[in-house]
Parts: structure tokens; sequence; C-alpha cells
């Protein structure tokens, strides 16, 4: 009697694994149907298309360039954030490596020096702020997170040792033109080229190459992923100094677009990275999500500040806005998993049912 | 883990002495209050994300809670309503945010940074549509509410002794309770506290209330301190407060740790920022040395675990050499 109840668990669970991967993604309920950075993408074009109708000075051409430009620090970075987020890593200090980036292209202009020289300079120092976040994480096995809470403080800390309380603001003109004109005939700020050769390197690393499966790998399981040959700790190093790098261009990016180097630039950007990350269906355990849904994620959450702000929807709702969204792409994902497990197992108890009654 | 206080008591208490060599009026009455004054809120609002942080998860709202229940208790005490009916209503506030928190947390089964991070802008949010471009000033508050913030018996003030009140209410419930042990169990391993029958998410839940109290609390002494309550009153001060748990010794990782080292870390942080400028070195450099210290503190901690690890796995091989080899037993004991 116990023998056949245990054979009777074995049969349900083996048919449970069986069918719950296959038809879970597919079952479970609306948020299953469609993958979810296809629906970021068709919530994306409905967002567009309304505010194309409805809101009479969305369309024009100053108002795109100016949603382009201020979503682009947000684009730029959510690249390398998607990998680290996909490999199961995660970096907060991005906003304030943006910041230091940004204070000392300000304090080594005013000390005279050449801009060619600077930016260079300002790359090089993102690269050492990855660095240091990703050695404290790979040689020390700290959390990503209790590592990134402390650099972003200091980060910005070092930031405010810099420069102070002052602004720089003297730029040359070819270069602040670079950072806040565009395409002539267009509505495509200067610096979406370089944000679309950054994009299609990254959307070609992550899913068409073998470092990008390896990204994947190590997020889902970091010990299947050595076992199977992956240098685990040195793509997660390299991940964190891409990040470094990138966060710094955006610090450059920053000063130049908004005409103004200060230590508190780009403050809480790592918030609205994350958030357009995760908004795009990236998993925050690692392992699952894309680019495309990310780039989308992005965008959306760029598109709906600028539609809201033209509306006279206060700054303020517009904090709650992207809250509520955060949450709710965490929550939205794993409920309906949940869900989808539920249904399963209620089927599979069902139809696992059967075969025991007869045997 | 009783070392990690006592080394934080010790830089503490150097640190300190330095500063009274440098500046002899730094340890005045006066200073001694001012410092205890400033890191009574700390403690509190440290002392409910300790016991978050224990359980594994962690609650980045709370400068957002602090900043709103400050202003609902000035709100009320602008319209001459009850202190007392004040600082409930702050507290009350808390707990319904940390019930948000924790429900999210514990019933949504959402990472608790990602769940925390969110509700860190809707509160805010909510705060600055709330408030608006309305402030509140000393000069509205009743002087009985701004002379708690501000009196005290001697050098030590009614806030600094309501946190160390507080403080050893929970360290009690947490070491002599078994819901508290249980708050240990869960954050050191919830699969294994799974087992062994612990009610996990009530117990998650129980911890975001605490915190979300605590916060509240803070907001409403926060108010009686500096009397000056804005939209913009808490923001980023979970930054301060998650240093401060952390330097005091409550790991990421949860399961260890204790809210008097959480205390001891606010203390810490707290004087770092009266030192500086006692010593004529500028303000910019706080928020440095408050990123460094942190990283500081969980570089020490990993390290000693890494080598406590060590130690107990060399002293596990040697018992299994002697229980495998018993004729070098005896060269080992006379060794």
């Amino acid at each position: 009697m116990a023998d056949l109840t245990g054979s009777d668990l074995t049969a349900a669970k083996a048919q449970d694994d069986v069918a719950a991967p296959p038809s879970a993604p597919r079952r479970g309920g609306a948020a299953g149907l469609v993958r979810w950075d296809t629906a970021v993408g068709a919530l994306l074009a409905v967002l567009l298309l309304c505010s194309f109708g409805f809101v009479g000075d969305f369309g024009n051409t100053l108002n795109l360039s100016f949603l382009i430009g201020n979503t682009l620090p947000m684009a730029v970075i959510a690249l390398p954030m998607t990998m680290l987020v996909a490999a199961g890593e995660i970096d907060l200090s991005v906003g304030s490596v943006a910041g230091l980036s940004g204070a000392v292209m300000g304090s080594l202009w005013n000390a005279g020096m050449a801009i060619e020289t600077i930016i260079p300079l300002c790359l090089l120092l993102g690269l050492v702020c990855g660095l240091v976040n990703g050695l404290l994480v790979t040689r020390l096995g700290l959390p990503s997170l209790a590592v990134t809470i402390g650099t972003m403080a200091a980060y910005r800390g070092i930031a405010q040792i810099v420069l102070g309380a002052n602004s720089v603001t003297d730029f040359p003109q070819q270069y602040l033109d670079f950072g806040s004109g565009r395409i002539p005939g267009t509505f495509l700020p200067y610096a979406a080229i370089p944000w679309a050769v950054l994009a299609v390197i990254a959307v070609l690393v992550l899913h068409a190459t073998g470092v990008g499966r390896s990204l994947f790998a190590v997020g889902a399981s970091a010990e299947a992923a050595w076992f199977a040959g992956i240098r685990v700790k040195r793509l997660r190093l390299s991940m964190f100094a891409a990040t470094g790098v990138v966060s710094a261009l955006t610090g450059v990016f920053w000063v130049l677009h908004y005409a103004s180097a200060r230590y508190d630039n780009a403050t809480g950007l790592e918030l609205s990275v994350i958030a357009a990350v995760l908004l795009g269906g990236v998993d925050f355990d690692g392992g699952k999500g894309t680019l495309g849904g990310a780039i989308g994620g992005v965008f959306l959450l760029g598109t709906l500040e600028n539609t809201m702000s033209l509306v006279d929807v206060s700054a303020q709702s517009q904090t709650v806005v992207t809250g509520v969204l955060l949450v709710v792409s965490v929550l939205g994902p794993r409920a309906g998993r949940q869900l989808a497990r539920t249904v399963a197992r209620r089927r599979s108890a069902g139809s696992g049912s059967a075969p025991a009654a007869t045997g | 883990m009783k070392i990690r206080e006592l080394a934080i008591g010790a830089v503490l208490v150097l640190m300190l002495a330095a500063t009274e060599l440098d500046n002899g009026s730094f340890l005045s009455v006066q200073g001694i209050k001012d410092l205890l004054l400033n890191a009574g809120i700390l403690v509190l609002v440290a002392t409910g994300q300790a016991v978050v942080v224990i359980t594994r998860n962690v609650d980045l709202s709370v400068g957002s809670v602090l900043g709103i229940t400050a202003f609902a208790a000035g709100d009320i005490l602008q319209d001459g309503g009850n202190p007392v009916l004040a600082v409930l209503a702050a507290v009350g506030l808390g707990i319904a945010f940390g019930l948000l928190n924790g429900l999210l947390v514990s019933i949504g089964q959402v990472p608790a940074l990602v769940v925390t991070l969110g509700t860190l802008y809707v509160i805010r949010g909510v705060d600055s549509l709330w408030v608006g471009s309305r402030e509140i000033t000393a000069n509205d508050l009743p002087a009985s509410y701004s002379g708690f913030g501000h009196d005290g018996l001697w050098a030590i003030p009614y806030l600094g002794l309501l946190a160390a009140a507080v403080l050893v209410v929970v360290a009690f419930y947490l070491r002599h309770y078994r819901s508290g042990r249980e708050l240990y169990a869960l954050g050191s391993s919830p699969e294994a506290g799974r087992l062994a029958g612990v009610p996990i998410r009530r117990r998650v839940l129980t911890a975001y209330v605490l915190c979300g109290a605590l916060a509240g609390l803070a907001g409403a002494l926060y108010l009686a301190r500096f009397g000056n309550v804005d939209s913009g009153t808490g923001s980023g001060y979970e930054l301060t407060v998650v240093s401060a748990v952390v330097v005091g010794g409550v790991a990421f990782t949860g399961g260890s740790g204790s809210v008097h080292g959480a205390a001891l870390g606010a203390l810490l942080l707290t004087s770092i920022n009266s030192v500086l400028p006692a010593i004529g070195v500028s303000s910019v450099w706080v928020l440095a040395i408050d990123g460094v210290l942190l990283l500081a503190a969980i570089t020490v901690d990993r390290l000693t675990a890494l080598r406590v690890a060590r130690v107990l796995r060399n002293r596990a091989a040697a018992t299994r050499s002697l229980r495998d080899h018993p004729a070098r037993t005896r060269r080992l004991r006379h060794g």
C-alpha cells in the first residue's frame, strides 16, 4: 500500500517534470501567453501611438530630440547592466561613477588640460572604478549588492571631494554642440550614433557569441557554469570593468549634454536604469532576459516620463509611477510563473491519478 | 561576534579621545549631548534595519518613511493636535508602510532590495505630492514638543534615553524570545528554518513592521529635534542606515550580528560626522568616509569568515587523522 502511494507520487512528480517546463511559459495566464519583452515592446508601441495621437507637442522634432537625449544616459548604462543582471550580479554604483567622471572632467578642465586628454582619462577612471567593484566581488566573494552600495557612497564622496560645490560650464563649444545638438534634418541627437553602435555590439555579444551564452549560464548557476569550464570570475570581473567604463562615458556625455559638471550629476540614475532593465524582463536572479527587452524598458520609462511632463503631471507623480512600475515588473513575472506552476501541478495531478488507478 | 562590538567600541573611544586632545571643547557637556542627540535618531532606525537584515532582507525605504512620518506628525501638531497623537500617527503610518514592504517581500516572494527600492520611490513620490512646497518650521510646533527633542538629564538627552530603551527591548526580544531566535534561524538558512517549522512569512513580516514602526518613531523625533521638515527630508538616509548596520557587524548574508552592534555602528558614523568639523576637516569628506568604512567592514567580515572556516577545516582534518591513525595521537599530544 505504502509502495503504491510512493510510486504514485513518483509518477506524478515525473509527469510534472516532463510536462511543466515546456508548457509553463505558455500556459501561465495572460503574462505567460506572450514573451515578457514582446509585451514591453507592444506597450511601448501603444504608448508612442497614444502620445503621437493625443498629446499635441509630443510629435514635434524638438520634443523627440529632448526625449531621446534625456533617455540616452539610461539607455547607455542599461547595455552593460543587462549583461550584469543576466549574470546574476548588480551594480548600484553606476550613477556615482558617472558623477565622479563628470567631476574629474570638470576639475581637470579647470586645471587647464586639453579635453582630448581629459576624456580618455575619465574612461580610464571608470575602468578603475569598475575593477575595484569587480575585484571586491570576485576575489573576496562579497555580494555585489553590498559592495556597490559601499562604492556608490565612496565614489560620490570622492566626486564631492574633487569638485566641492562648484560647477564647471565653460567647455569648448563644439563638444557642447555634440552633447546637445541633433543631426541636421532629423530629430536624432548626435550622441544617438555612438549609442547605436554600442547597442549593436552589446546585442551581438550577449545574444550571438559564446561570451553571451556564458553570461546566461553563470547567471543561471555559477557552479554549473564553472564545472562546464567557464571562467566565472574573469567573466564577472570583465563585466564590472565594462560597466565602469560605460558609466564614465555616460558621465562625460551628461556633462556635455547639460553643459554642467557637478559632483551630484546623475544622482539616482542607478535606480532608473535598474527599474528599466527589470521592466524589460531581465530576471533579477540572473540567467534570463534579452537586451531588446531592456532597451524597450528604457524607452518605455523615458517616453512615459516625457509624456507625463507634457500633460503637466508633476515630477513627483512620475516618481510614484517609476516605483510602481519597478515593483510590478518584478512581481508580475513571478506571479505569472506561480500561476503557471499551480495550473501545471493541478493538470498533472489530474492526469497522474488516472494511471495510478488502473495500475 | 563579541569581538566585533568591542573593536568598534575601541575605535570609537580612540577617535573621540584623539579629537578631545586636539580640540578641548569637543567633549563638553553640550558636545556630548549633541553627539547623543544626533546618534539617537540613527540608532532607532538602525535597530529596525538590523532586525530586517538579520532575516537576510533589507529595507531601503526607511529614509522615505522617516520623511513622510515626520511631516505627518508636523501636520497634526501644526493644527494644534495632541503631541502624543502626533507620535502615534507617525508610528502608525510607519507600521502601514512596513506592512506594505513586508507583504510584498514575504507573500510576493520578490527580492527585498528591488521591492524596497520601488517603495523608496513610491513613498517619496507620495510624500512630495502631499507636501508640495509646504514646509514645517520649529515655530509651528508646541514648545514642549521641540523641548523633548533638545532637553535631557545633564548630558544625556531624553531622545538618547528613548533610543537606548528601544534598543534594550529589541535586543532582549532577539536574544530571549523563541520568535526572536527564529529571526536568526531563518536569516542564517531560510530552507533549514522552513524545515524546522519556522513560520518564515510571518517572521519576515514582523521584522518589516518593526522596522517601519521604528522609522516612524524616528520621523516623529526628527521633527522634534530639527523642527524643520519638507518634502526632501530623509532622502538618502537609507545609505547611512545600511552603512551603520553593516559597519556594526550585521552581515548582509543574514543570521548574524546584533542590534547593539548596529547601534555602535550608528554611534561611530555619527561621531565621524561630528569629529571632522571639530578637527577642521571639510564636511565634503563625510560621504566618502562612510562608503569606505562600509567597504572595509564587509571586507573584514569576509576575511574573518574565510579564516574561521579554514581553521575549522584544519581542526576537523586533524581530528579525523587522529581517529584514523591512533599511533600518532601520542606524538601530537606531546607536540
